[in-house]
């Protein structure tokens, strides 16, 4: 089987996120980077079916040359090959401008592969656009944020989480699939697959050998600005007893702040 | 036109739905245009003319076998039939585990960018703009979207779903057979898991109950069952820690790595409160915070607090609660 999986560095989750002078990016100064939470889970299923299915895993990270760290990781976690998609752009918030770089990288670098593996969604855009757009692009079925992932020959069958419930979703090989926490537990690197991954030099193609130089990848999504949540004021300490506090608490819920 | 696509569960259209249709009605109005619901589905007999009552002016049915069963590749391959005919200037979805995986489907179809998870709409220029959480809330993106149809999904429990209009309202119902290509859908659903008994989602609930580290224990999550028993529409939720200890499933985890949520209240029981988590509760109209530790960071962001044993506090709110709700 060959599985091709696409990774992003973001910042880590125990970040505080401060608005950049121009009041439409990030700072990005000071912040501790890793890889998006979700696609550990994507390389780690990568991985496993590898173990029962044979067949290569590599996996793919578009952006700026950090994130080729994030590749190592990858490496050392077990994937056999990765490719660095030179995108000299910082965040654009844009889902289709990165899945048509992602399409085009499938098309030009990867022509004979089964599986398409993403996290559901980076953390830190939080669009959830990607993985379903190149699926478009290339014609084939999804499965999203999944909980569970079983192949059978040229078909997969997937649990994806729904609102208070999951469903079965059936599909044909290729296709796309996004993971999310639940479907497995991520394996750490190995000291061996460190060194290793130490030494592999990766390959970088760039958006103009993609044929995508020039406009063909300008943004559509106009960044207005990025601003912070409103400040949340510290409200009152209710005193008491417990019970005392929870008649309390039960009264101004009704009565002050009527939400029950 | 405004497009709003209805979303239906076994038959019944989602509360979420309705949010939609009511900020896509008032959006609408704004920029002068008509507002139509949009049902997909084999044949579409759960159909109701409420949709009128609820602001839309037109209704089309999409209909085909294949569209029995819910895929995306086949829901899309119908909405952007009609987006070509109708040249829309947006097209709504809620934030729904479908609306996600659809919105993309249709919006790359079409050759469209999308915002997701939006929670504010304003039209500026006579073009939507959007505001949507990014770090899972640690900040905002206001953005637009340049190509033209707009596709947005918008997070359910943000928008407020008019209530019906008293006066029957009516509009024109469009029925259209969609053309499903043989081999064009190559993946569906095929079966809906409930869990047991009837739970709400996080993302979905008007009240959550949040567990944290503090609970302790798995089993100590019942009292937080029994509390959500008594309060309607509400959810269990949890923090990390929580549910990497195995004590609740993923599900129900809220945070930066689990689901952004924005109740009308929240209430987190030994829960700290790390940066994680803040994020994605912080947008809930009212917080309540119960913990051992007074320095907790929770007691921050809390509208209420209780410095104390949760153990005793949630038996005793249990009580009170289900007296006032009585």
């Amino acid at each position: 089987m060959n599985i091709v999986v696409f990774v992003k560095r973001v910042p880590d989750t125990e970040s505080r996120i401060r608005v950049s002078a121009d009041g439409r990016s990030v700072v990005e100064e000071g912040l501790n980077f890793i890889i998006s939470p979700n696609d550990e889970y994507a390389v780690e299923a990568a991985l496993k079916l590898r173990e029962t299915k044979g067949g290569t895993v590599t996996v793919v990270s578009a952006g700026r040359d950090e994130a080729s760290t994030t590749l190592k990781k990858c490496l050392a976690m077990g994937a056999d090959e990765a490719l660095l998609v030179k995108d000299p752009l910082a965040e654009t918030y844009d889902g289709l401008r990165v899945a048509r770089i992602i399409a085009k990288t499938i098309e030009k670098r990867f022509p004979a592969f089964d599986l398409l593996l993403f996290g559901k969604a980076s953390v830190g855009a939080d669009n959830a656009l990607v993985p379903t757009m190149v699926a478009e692009m290339l014609g084939l079925p999804q499965a999203n944020a999944v909980i569970k992932l079983a192949i059978e020959g040229a078909a997969g069958t997937a649990e994806r989480e729904i609102e208070g419930a999951a469903e079965r979703v059936s599909f044909s090989l290729p296709a796309v699939v996004s993971a999310q926490k639940g479907l497995n537990e991520p394996r750490y690197e190995t000291l061996k697959g460190i060194m290793a991954a130490k030494k592999k030099v990766i390959p970088v193609v760039t958006l103009d050998e993609l044929g995508l130089g020039g406009d063909a990848a300008a943004p559509q999504v106009e960044v207005v600005r990025i601003e912070m949540p409103p400040a949340r004021q510290a409200g009152k300490i209710i005193p008491g007893t417990p019970e005392e506090a929870a008649k309390a608490l039960a009264e101004l819920l009704r009565s002050e702040a009527k939400v029950i | 036109m405004v497009l709003v696509f209805i979303e239906t569960r076994e038959g019944k259209v989602k509360k979420s739905s309705w949010e939609v249709l009511g900020e896509a009605k008032r959006r609408a109005a704004e920029l002068g245009q008509p507002v139509a619901a949009v049902y997909v589905g084999a044949a579409v007999d759960c159909f109701n003319p409420e949709v009128f009552a609820r602001g839309a002016d037109k209704a089309f049915l999409l209909e085909n076998a294949e569209l029995a069963q819910y895929s995306a590749q086949g829901y899309a391959l119908a909405l952007a039939d009609l987006v070509k005919e109708t040249a829309p200037q947006a097209v709504f979805f809620a934030a729904t585990a479908m609306g996600r995986d659809l919105a993309p489907r249709l919006a790359a179809r079409i050759g469209v960018s999308a915002a997701s998870d939006c929670v504010k709409v304003e039209v500026k220029e006579g073009r939507l703009e959007f505001t949507r959480p990014i770090f899972a809330g640690k900040a905002y993106l206001v953005g637009r979207l340049r190509a033209t149809p707009q596709v947005l999904t918008l997070r359910p429990n943000v928008f407020a779903a008019p209530a019906p209009a008293a006066e029957a309202a009516g509009g024109e119902v469009v029925k259209k057979a969609v053309a499903i290509p043989d081999g064009s859908v190559k993946g569906r659903v095929e079966e809906l898991i409930k869990a047991e008994g009837e739970e709400i989602d996080v993302t979905e609930a008007e009240v959550i109950v949040s567990g944290g580290r503090g609970m302790k224990a798995p089993e100590n999550f019942a009292l937080l069952r029994s509390l959500a028993a008594v309060i309607p529409r509400c959810a269990v939720g949890a923090s990390r820690s929580a549910v990497d200890s195995g004590w609740i499933d993923h599900g129900h985890q809220v945070g930066q790595t689990g689901k952004t949520v924005s109740p009308s209240l929240y209430m987190a029981f030994g829960i700290s409160g790390a940066i994680q988590h803040l994020a994605g509760m912080s947008s809930s109209k009212v917080i309540v915070a119960v913990n051992k530790d007074p320095d907790a960071p929770i007691f921050k962001v809390a509208d209420y607090g209780i410095v104390g044993d949760l153990f005793q506090v949630i038996p005793a709110l249990t009580a009170e609660i289900k007296k006032l709700t009585e």
